[in-house]
């Protein structure tokens, strides 16, 4: 939101994609799995980003649905204008970090995506081991899943010793020029 | 035959089985998979969520590599890291400027024209015409084909089978003598990484899923993704709490299926690695 521009044209900018062309059938709302659990919808998302009002898009950047959306893609499969929600909705959270408001209710699937990248970001593969671990520390859920435990040794699933890739270098690279852009 | 293989770190860990059983069919037919050397996470559910630009330099260092290592195909079972791939090469494709960005954050410059095989469209190509002539133990049951999202999702960049009702898996289950039952869930979204963070909805999304197939008679359910397994598998009690009834179909590989068929041992194809016992096929 740093700059002066409206938002659909932000949006173009930035993704590619020309809000304006849903003429809202409701076709995505209609198919989304988990429509009935959001805040807003996301046909009522396009809308509200349609009236290029700033009070609006604060409303959708701070909004659980954003968070909720899997990108399961069958909003875009659907719709008749081939509007990509699914990466608007990567442009939305991702804004919604940098504009700090993130909906509260949605801060443990944000922990978990900062618990996967960070698993990442050390050895270039994710360990569920550690990733699991940085989640529990992030939202104090330590108990969770902890009778998942013993079966999963058994069945030899769990891996305490994380992979490492050579090229951490480039990992380093890819992870530091990437940031924050 | 020889090609590219990209496990991603799911078959590596939690879906290890998914692992086995495909390096166990290939060589039945033939086919040498091999590693990408020094292959990375292809940033899954969680990269594209919070930073495009990462989202696309992650599975970009690793098709670099595969050019790099003289690979024209790679196969990539995990129907996420295949869709994360594939979508990185196709956005990159399409944008010079993009793609001269991302390669200077890997490192590398590359062509980006390896060809991506997600596992069915690996079986369809280089196992399909052989799989009759190897049948030892028909595979007679009735199943329920699930291709979840990302296997034929987004239809404009993977050009991967129907993108409404999908036959490619049942096709397969059926040429193993397996019968592929009309249901309503074939690529509905199981919840995918929400599994740790809401698992509430991972049992409702689920639990519509294997309710759906269990209630039309199907004796397991065919996947071609480590997540998609893992919530109809792993979070079964979860499942059962909020369908109100304990459903006991189980959730096996197309690999694991096709590898029974053509009689491999069901502990080679990691059989006995599900929570929901295998034990009815």
């Amino acid at each position: 939101m740093a700059t002066n521009h409206q938002i659909s044209t932000r949006i173009k900018a930035a993704t590619g994609v020309d809000i304006a062309m849903c003429y809202q059938c409701g076709k995505c709302t209609a198919g989304c799995v988990l429509a009935g659990d959001m805040d807003y919808p996301s046909s009522m998302i396009m809308r509200m980003l349609q009236t290029n009002d700033e009070e609006n898009y604060r409303k959708i950047i701070s909004s659980e649905a954003i968070w909720l959306c899997q990108n399961c893609e069958n909003c875009i499969g659907r719709c008749p204008k081939e509007v990509d929600i699914p990466k608007v909705m990567d442009y939305l959270r991702a804004d919604s970090v940098k504009n700090k408001c993130v909906s509260p209710k949605a801060k443990p699937i944000l922990s978990f995506y900062q618990s996967f990248l960070g698993a990442v970001k050390t050895s270039g593969r994710l360990s569920e081991v550690f990733m699991t671990i940085g989640f529990k520390l992030r939202t104090l859920r330590l108990w969770q899943d902890i009778n998942l435990v013993p079966s999963m040794l058994a069945k030899g699933k769990l891996k305490f010793i994380p992979e490492s890739i050579k090229g951490k270098r480039n990992l380093k690279n890819i992870f530091k020029s990437t940031n924050n852009k | 035959m020889k090609l590219g293989f990209y496990p991603g770190c799911s078959l590596n860990g939690t879906a290890r089985e998914y692992n086995e059983s495909v390096k166990a069919l290939a060589p039945v037919f033939g086919i040498e998979l091999i590693d990408i050397d020094d292959w990375n996470c292809c940033g899954a559910s969680a990269a594209h969520a919070v930073n495009r630009d990462l989202s696309l330099a992650l599975p970009a260092r690793t098709l670099a590599l595969a050019e790099k290592q003289g690979f024209d195909e790679i196969v990539v079972p995990c129907a996420a890291c295949f869709n994360r791939l594939a979508v990185a090469q196709y956005e990159l494709n399409k944008d010079e400027m993009l793609k001269k960005s991302v390669e200077k954050s890997i490192d590398m410059t590359f062509n980006n024209d390896i060809k991506i095989l997600n596992v069915v469209q690996f079986i369809d190509k280089y196992i399909k015409d052989k799989i009759l002539e190897k049948i030892s133990h028909k595979f007679e049951h009735q199943v329920a084909c699930y291709y979840g999202c990302l296997l034929v999702r987004p239809n404009k960049i993977i050009d991967f089978d129907r993108v409404e009702d999908p036959t490619s898996l049942d096709e397969l289950m059926q040429l193993i003598g397996a019968t592929p039952i009309d249901w309503g869930f074939k690529t509905e979204c199981c919840g995918a990484s929400l599994s740790i963070a809401r698992t509430d909805l991972v049992a409702k999304l689920s639990g519509n899923i294997v309710k759906d197939a269990a209630d039309r008679g199907a004796e397991a359910i065919i996947v071609a993704c480590p997540m998609c397994h893992s919530n109809l598998d792993m979070r079964r009690p979860q499942i059962d709490e909020y369908v109100g009834e304990k459903i006991s179909t189980p959730v096996i590989y197309i690999t694991q299926a096709i590898g029974l068929a053509v009689g491999i041992a069901p502990e080679k194809l990691g059989l006995q690695r599900h929570f929901v016992k295998v034990n009815t096929l």
